[in-house]
């Protein structure tokens, strides 16, 4: 044994060349170029395109989906014929992943353009700063200060409701809930989480407005809002909490501190990036809701500053309201605010991000 | 400082489990006493159960009397946290505070259960760092976070958290198991230190630890799989390691177990 491989091995060093073709390697293989990959997709987009041109196609979608189709087929034809039947296998699951990425970006993208490039076209300083008061429907000008206002009213008034209320129903299912009680809860948090939007506001309608006989107002609006936040702060808590280590409520306990101390001072605490990640997503899922705010906030034209008396706005809205009036003016001040909720969300995120970054458990030396 | 355990007819449950029973021991004050023996034969459990730590775990709970000089740990009207605060604990996986720096985390249990002057924390926590051999290597760094540190340094770390709020008893659940054998020297120094004011209580798998750092051993074992551990028997460590008087003993120390 050992005398073969001493004579492989001179005479691989002798003679490399011959001795690999009289005597393939087995670790070597032949492989694709490295730009075969990017050579492969320009190819098949060329083909895809020129498909398209000759069958006459109009849509640049059915380019896209041959030339996919294509680049599918031709690099796992070609990677079987030269580097065997795993790696053809490899290059497929390569080009279809990004494939679905691809597709996946396009709408994103697609949305993201469209919405800039309609709505930049009035988004300026007074479009920030005034409310439609007095303004045609049919005529340019106006803006969405009264909606901002509605929006972060709303939207703070729903977050002050359910953060709380969430944050400390995760703190109990994780930290004291055992049994009965805490089955029940989890079940009907679940439950919560799929209530679609307008049950939740036709909910508040009936008990607030018709029962109770409050008038419209966006602290109506809020509590529908608060509702369909709960669950999600809920969730997005439990699983945060969760994650932090047994040791260290057993170290903490160990020391001789209570319970809820250990909650406060190094459970929550070690989770709070977590937790405040997810009542950011929360705020940015209940910012772009619109069906409880028609049903409970009814609309305004003017600025109303106070959220518990009177018809508000709100954003999403103002962006069906505007469309629906069915005028170029009113598309491109729908366009506006829908970037202005856009930005508002994505802000939201950063901030987020931000947060659990700065948050996180420090591990540095 | 340092108090005499007690324990008789001392039976410990896992929901209908039934992990350990029976067992009856004394713990001497400012020694050293090591639990030996073979893996779930609940040496852990019943360390545990000596601060009242074993009903943190769902299901967990004991039967029989744990008698810290005169108290009864679990007799009616007794608060577990005040127990804790007497009793102190290090575990097996060195666990510093993520979110604390090295400062913070020395102080942890003097914070969290009262106020204190800064210049009376900055005194307590030199005095724990020193006492667990881990000043020199951190005076410099105290605002870092303990995760920083290396296992072993971090191991300390947690040692000097469990001293410094002066525990009457120190039990230590296989304090050295995650760690090199440096590491491991400087622990056991530690200990050698620690149990002139302390008493201290260690589970280990390494019988040489055993031998070195207690001045009695425990040997813990269980009859089959599935049956609750007990307690075979205690003696002076140097009697346990030459001339055991239980035969099983003597098989697991010298490797002829099972």
């Amino acid at each position: 044994m050992n005398d073969i491989m001493v004579d492989k091995t001179t005479d691989l060093a002798s003679a490399p060349q011959t001795s690999t073709l009289r005597q393939p390697s087995t670790l070597r293989q032949p492989r694709l170029p490295a730009w075969a990959p990017i050579g492969l997709v320009a190819l098949s987009i060329l083909l895809g395109c020129g498909i398209g041109v000759a069958a006459g196609l109009d849509s640049k979608i059915q380019w896209g989906l041959i030339s996919a189709v294509l680049l599918v087929a031709i690099t796992f034809a070609l990677t079987a014929q030269v580097e065997g039947r795993r790696q053809a296998k490899d290059r497929l699951a390569t080009s279809l992943v990004w494939i679905c990425f691809l597709l996946a970006i396009v709408p994103l993208a697609s949305l993201m353009y469209g919405t800039i490039d309609r709505g930049s076209k009035v988004l300026d300083g007074a479009f920030l700063s005034h409310s439609m008061n007095g303004v045609l429907t049919t005529q340019p000008g106006g803006g969405i200060y009264h909606a901002i206002i509605g929006t972060l009213e709303q939207v703070g008034i729903a977050t002050l409701i359910a953060a709380p209320i969430g944050l400390l129903t995760a703190v109990y299912l994780v930290e004291y809930g055992r049994g009965k009680l805490a089955k029940a809860v989890t079940f009907f948090v679940d439950v919560m989480t799929g209530i679609p939007s307008i049950v939740a506001g036709l909910f508040i309608l009936s008990l607030w407005i018709i029962i109770l006989d409050f008038d419209y107002s966006g602290f109506a609006g809020a509590m529908a809002l608060a509702i369909l936040m709960m669950p999600v702060v809920v969730r997005s808590t439990e699983e945060m909490l969760k994650l932090v280590p047994n040791e260290l409520r057993e170290a903490s306990l160990a020391l001789g501190v209570p319970k809820w101390r250990t909650i406060l001072k190094v459970v929550l605490p070690t989770a709070i990036g977590g937790i405040t990640t997810g009542v950011m997503l929360a705020i940015a899922r209940i910012a772009g809701e619109t069906a409880p705010i028609v049903l409970l906030v009814f609309g305004e034209k003017v600025i109303n500053n106070n959220p518990f008396e009177g018809a508000q706005s709100s954003l999403p809205f103002y962006i069906y309201e505007q469309w629906s009036l069915g005028n170029e003016a009113s598309y491109d001040r729908a366009w506006a605010a829908a970037l202005v909720l856009i930005a508002f969300v994505m802000i939201l995120n950063l901030v987020a991000r931000g947060i659990a970054r700065w948050k996180a458990p420090k591990t540095g030396r | 400082m340092a108090k005499r355990i007690d324990v008789s007819g001392l039976t410990a449950y896992y929901g209908s489990h039934k992990a350990i029973e029976d067992i009856s021991m004394t713990v001497e004050p400012r020694s050293a006493t090591a639990f030996i023996g073979p893996s779930g034969c609940g040496k852990s459990t019943f360390l545990r159960t000596l601060n009242r730590m074993h009903e943190v775990t769902p299901g967990g709970r004991v039967e029989g009397k744990v008698m810290l000089d005169n108290e009864n740990l679990y007799g009616s009207g007794v608060d577990p946290v005040s127990v804790r605060r007497t009793i102190g604990m290090v575990f097996q996986r060195p666990n510093p505070f993520p979110t604390m720096s090295i400062f913070d985390n020395v102080a942890a249990g003097l914070r969290l259960n009262g106020s204190y002057r800064k210049s009376e924390l900055n005194d307590i926590v030199e005095k724990s760092l020193k006492g667990a051999n881990l000043w020199n290597e951190v005076k410099d760094r105290l605002n870092k976070p303990g995760s920083g540190l290396s296992g072993g340094q971090q191991q300390r770390l947690c040692i000097a958290r469990a001293i410094a709020v002066e525990p009457q008893v120190l039990l230590m659940d296989e304090p050295c198991s995650a760690l090199d054998p440096i590491s491991t020297l400087a622990i056991e120094d530690l200990i050698g230190e620690l149990k002139e004011r302390f008493t201290i209580v260690i589970v280990t798998h390494n019988m040489q630890q055993a031998a070195r750092v207690s001045d009695h051993t425990a040997f813990f074992n269980l009859a089959a799989v599935g049956q609750p551990g007990r307690l075979i028997e205690i003696d002076e460590t140097e009697r346990i390691f030459s001339n055991p008087s239980v035969q099983a003993t003597e098989d697991y120390i010298s490797g002829r177990f099972g």
